[in-house]
């Protein structure tokens, strides 16, 4: 199947706004091919030039790095092609975690935690969707906030201290692998949600709202759109998917603390803007956001093996980022001007 | 097209999720909770036997992990490893992430288990978090040597403990004792009040004060929150409450170089004694200008040294991590491996105006 289908225009009955909502900002590329071939380039040029990339445990230590990554970059970019943001995912795996380990501690079973602290990330994402949606607040604004606040109340209930005694069972579950495949059991779940996310983005009308939503705000609502109840119900899947990153989180270090995946959020969106979402909203797809995942994760494994030191990775990660974000800029500025010489 | 499609959509999704969840966790068995699961953890490497006179092979790939690359500590600590390394003409490697989160010292591990490295020294930023990688690496061959801060015991093959307890208790108690002169009002200024190092060594101090010293009366411990400022004006606070104060303690190097601060421009320098854990980078200016006589800190060169060839005994099948075995670390000389596979490094080392130009950390 194509994940990558081009962003239909608003699904309406004749209710577009005058001048049919021209292509805008951003929406330059379907770069979600080009990422993905670049994926593929660096990991056949990877196999061939770092001694120990290819192999089936090191194909299951990289997976195991880009889990959590993906798996919240999932709902995260149905909210970025809205044209809103939610930075506060990572502190919500942080207070997640805490949580669980706090209730852990206090004798309730893994089975009543679970749902409970999805039902937490549920009400997190919930403060973050009322606050945008109700309010008016700028996505960005509220979830700077809440992603100190979050991170605040995480150490409120765990403070510094960790808690390490899940069953071996779980934890061990949490990093075992598909019999010798070196593949993550959790890939499974995950590429599920994949597919469950891709089909509701690119095959559904709910799909092509939020691109409509994206380009066009006031369109959509002209459309028949209710562009706020939607949103508020992005940032709650968005925080439930969080609390279910947080749980995973905890099992597969085996160590619930606050300080849980700091900094997270940072990977999560650079996945997704090197996967060719434009950060305006309005464009890009799921198959290239779980390519720029994969792409992040794989050239710091390689550049791990060859020992790069760690400072020289995040310049790397950075400079990548940048280049993904300007390339289609210049591309999009080059294919406008000779498009625009021969008018002339 | 209807208000609440996505409404609905999630709506029906979510059930689903929670169905899942149900189903799944019903599977996994009926409840699990804290304290009834845990068999018994792998005992390391019981099974071996040690041979205290093998060779140390050549070329061992030593890696050094530590909790974060440039932290001024874990470099100098590294220096030592990469001297030991040397003498045994093996590789030495440092890698490290650059925040030193729980989890980000995972990759690495993993990394290292795939080249295939011979030995990892690493001081753990959280003592669970990296279990399972270590394992993995162990079960890959490498031999594994925690110091500073240690993991789970299960997780690796021995730890080096820069001291004991008692060790930085007594010296401290030692170094202020000699200073006043063993009989005066003494004060602590430690970090925070639920820092579990410093309430172990202070219980520690009180006893070892009382049994030795009768004279010496510590009258308050008080806390700077291992900030600078706060640490500061408690030194302020403490001089003004006990006007007859002869000497203070600070287990804790951000306290020992904020009071250190205080006593040098104040009245009561040379008059009330300071001593404590601390660098000898912070400490070098207030050891020349008279405000500090001596004080005292475990030496990480030293201990990153010892690592390393803990890690080659272990690699070369010296030793296995068992209790009661024993080693030679190159010009410390021979050490002895604890209860619970730990080895002490030492007693702490003494900083003076003399020997304080020595280091450089």
């Amino acid at each position: 199947m194509t994940v990558e289908t081009a962003p239909a225009p608003a699904p309406s009955g004749g209710a577009a706004p005058a001048g049919g909502a021209p292509a805008r900002r951003g929406r330059t590329l379907p770069s979600g091919s080009v990422i993905t071939t670049f994926l593929v380039l660096f990991l056949v040029i990877a196999a061939v030039s770092v001694e120990g990339f290819a192999s089936t445990r090191n194909a299951g230590f990289l997976l195991l790095d880009v889990v959590v990554i993906a798996l919240i970059a999932l709902p995260l970019t149905l909210v970025v092609v809205t044209g809103e943001i939610d930075l506060s995912v990572a502190s919500t795996v942080g207070l997640s975690s805490a949580v669980m380990g706090k209730l852990w501690f206090a004798g309730l079973p893994l089975e009543a935690i679970i749902p409970l602290v999805l039902v937490l990330g549920a009400v997190l994402g919930a403060v973050n969707g009322v606050l945008v949606t109700r309010l008016g607040l700028p996505s960005l604004a509220v979830t700077i906030g809440t992603l100190a606040l979050y991170r605040g109340l995480a150490f409120v209930v765990l403070g510094d201290q960790a808690v390490a005694d899940f069953p071996r069972a779980w934890t061990t579950w949490a990093i075992s692998s598909i019999g010798s495949t070196g593949i993550p059991v959790v890939v499974v779940p995950l590429v599920v949600l994949v597919l469950v996310t891709g089909v509701v983005l690119h095959a559904t009308p709910v799909g092509r709202s939020l691109y409509a939503m994206g380009n066009s705000e006031d369109a959509a609502r002209f459309s028949g759109i209710d562009v706020g109840r939607t949103k508020l119900w992005l940032f709650v899947v968005t925080g439930v998917v969080s609390a279910l990153g947080g749980v995973y989180w905890t099992l597969r270090y085996g160590s619930a603390r606050a300080d849980n995946a700091t900094g997270l959020e940072l990977q999560v969106i650079a996945a997704i803007l090197l996967g060719g979402v434009s950060i305006f909203g309005g464009s890009g797809g799921l198959l290239g956001v779980i390519a720029g995942a994969l792409l992040l994760g794989s050239v710091r494994n390689a550049l791990q093996l060859v020992n790069v030191p760690s400072d020289v990775l995040n310049i790397v990660t950075g400079v990548l980022l940048i280049t993904a974000v300007v390339a289609p800029q210049v591309a999009a500025r080059v294919k406008g001007r000779r498009r625009r010489r021969p008018a002339s | 097209m209807s208000r609440s499609l996505l409404g609905r959509h999630l709506r029906g999704g979510l059930t689903g999720v929670a169905v899942a969840a149900l189903v799944l966790t019903t599977a996994a068995c009926g409840g699990t909770t804290r304290g009834e699961d845990e068999g018994s953890s792998s005992g390391g490497s019981a099974g071996a036997s040690a041979d205290p006179d093998a060779e140390i092979p050549a070329d061992l790939a030593v890696a050094f992990l530590p909790k974060q690359l440039n932290n001024p500590y874990f470099d100098v600590a590294a220096a030592g490893s990469e001297r030991a390394v040397g003498e045994i003409d093996g590789e030495f490697s440092q890698v490290g992430p650059s925040e030193a989160s729980a989890s980000s010292q995972v990759s690495y591990i993993n990394t290292l288990t795939q080249q295939g490295a011979d030995v990892i020294l690493t001081s753990a930023n959280d003592p669970n978090a990296i279990c399972s990688a270590l394992d993995q690496a162990r079960s890959g061959g490498a031999s594994v040597v925690t110091f500073d801060s240690d993991t789970a015991p299960e997780c690796r093959d021995v730890f080096i403990n820069q001291a004991t307890a008692d060790g930085i208790a007594q010296t401290q108690i030692d170094l202020m004792a000699e200073q006043i002169g063993g009989a005066g009002q003494v004060a602590i200024l430690s970090a925070t009040a639920n820092a579990t190092n410093q309430n172990a060594w202070i219980e520690l101090m009180q006893e070892y004060a009382a049994s030795e010293y009768p004279d010496m009366e510590i009258v308050t411990t008080v806390y700077g929150d291992d900030e600078d400022e706060k640490s500061f004006q408690e030194t302020q606070g403490l001089l003004q409450t006990y006007p007859d104060l002869k000497g203070i303690i600070s287990p804790t190097t951000v306290g020992i170089s904020a009071a250190a601060r205080y006593l040098s421009g104040s009245e009561y320098k040379g008059r009330v004694a300071l001593t404590g854990l601390g660098t000898p980078n912070q400490m070098r200016e207030f050891v020349q200008d008279g405000t500090v006589t001596a004080f005292a800190l475990w030496n990480p060169e030293d201990l990153g040294y010892l690592a390393a060839y803990t890690g080659a005994a272990l690699a070369a099948g010296q030793i296995t991590g068992a209790e009661g075995e024993t080693f030679e670390a190159g010009d410390l000389g021979e050490y002895e491996i604890g209860a619970d596979g730990v080895v002490v490094l030492g007693e702490p080392t003494v900083f003076n105006a003399e020997n304080i130009d020595d280091f450089d950390f």
